[in-house]
């Protein structure tokens, strides 16, 4: 089983509208690649990611949706415990997170704690 | 002195209608079978007495926001009129296969599945709409999904005020702990909806979540 990964930097992006950020992104991910974007979509475009894939796979039967999941900067930084902060380098267009965006049908989980990530994906043959 | 009364009386009700506060819009969110449509049916039944939505172990059993207005709710004294809204759990993927283990047939898991989709869009739609929000979380699964912070990062960039309900803590795997760590910032309050554990908290922390 082969695993493609697309790296995305932060330049490839930036300066796009929330729109065509998400087309892009999930236009990879729908040639089963899984996504490492450096830094982060904002919380309004995390929430329109999950929207543009819902309809999408509402009309697209090969398509099970995503998983996603940002890693943080610093492990010493707890994922959500300075969302303040996160909001506000989001807003400056931080570059130092990654966030990893791959098809549903690759990626079975994502399992992550304050002190690592891990991701397990689905063996085909 | 008949007519001062009567002007009086008028003046009052016109008074208490136009001070009359609105009902407070009241949203659960959170992931599929966190248990948003079990509390719902706890606040109802304890305000107004009937439930509101069908649960089901089943993941995705509520794929359309199902809306009940005017729930009057008491704590300590105070008094709030909520309009609750119980939407679908959201999820980044939904797989019709998934329903199967459920001996739901593949026709039905399939439907199943597709309403879902329908149902995660439309719970993200009302985001907007949303005075507080209480984000139903199972207190036995690990919180630490990035469903919970970006519907949580939505809440935060819009302003929204939240509580979280750390729900199902009747279960052996209950670790209220875990959440408290994952969201210091927001109030979490251990409960389970099912058995109407630690309501009474649960309804006083609302109040104060909503008056801020």
């Amino acid at each position: 089983m082969n695993l493609t990964f697309k790296f995305v930097p932060f330049n490839e992006l930036n300066g796009l509208t929330s729109e065509k950020k998400i087309n892009r992104l999930l236009e990879f991910v729908k040639k089963d690649k899984i996504v490492l974007l450096q830094g982060r979509l904002k919380p309004s475009e995390e929430a329109w990611l999950i929207q543009k894939t819902m309809e999408q796979q509402a009309a697209n039967k090969g398509f099970k949706g995503i998983e996603l999941f940002t890693i943080p900067a610093s492990r010493n930084e707890k994922i959500f415990s300075q969302m303040r902060a996160v909001v506000a380098r989001v807003l400056l267009g931080s570059r130092d997170e990654l966030t990893l965006i791959g098809p549903g049908t690759i990626i079975k989980e994502i399992k992550s704690n304050p002190d690592r990530s891990e991701l397990l994906t689905t063996v085909r043959g | 002195m008949a007519v001062f009364n009567i002007f009086k009386d008028l003046f009052d009700k016109l008074s208490a209608l136009f001070s009359a506060k609105k009902d407070v819009k009241l949203g659960l969110y959170g992931p599929p079978n966190a248990g948003k449509s079990t509390l719902a049916n706890r606040i109802c039944k304890d305000w107004l007495g009937e439930e509101m939505s069908s649960v089901s172990a089943v993941p995705h059993e509520t794929r359309e926001v199902v809306v009940k207005e005017k729930i009057e709710v008491k704590s300590k004294g105070k008094s709030l009129s909520f309009n609750l809204v119980d939407t679908p759990g959201i999820a980044t993927k939904i797989d019709y296969e998934d329903f199967l283990k459920f001996k739901i047939n593949k026709d039905d898991a399939k439907e199943r599945a597709k309403e879902a989709t329908k149902g995660v869009i439309e719970a993200i739609k009302w985001l907007d709409d949303m005075d507080a929000v209480v984000v139903v979380l199972d207190s036995t699964i690990n919180p630490y999904s990035q469903v919970n912070i970006t519907i949580i990062g939505n809440l935060a960039a819009r302003d929204i005020p939240v509580m979280i309900a750390a729900n199902k803590t009747d279960l052996k795997k209950s670790d209220i702990k875990a959440i408290e760590a994952a969201f210091p910032q927001y109030p979490v309050i251990g409960m389970s909806a099912e058995k109407g554990i630690n309501m009474d908290e649960f309804y006083d922390q609302l109040f104060k979540v909503v008056k801020k």
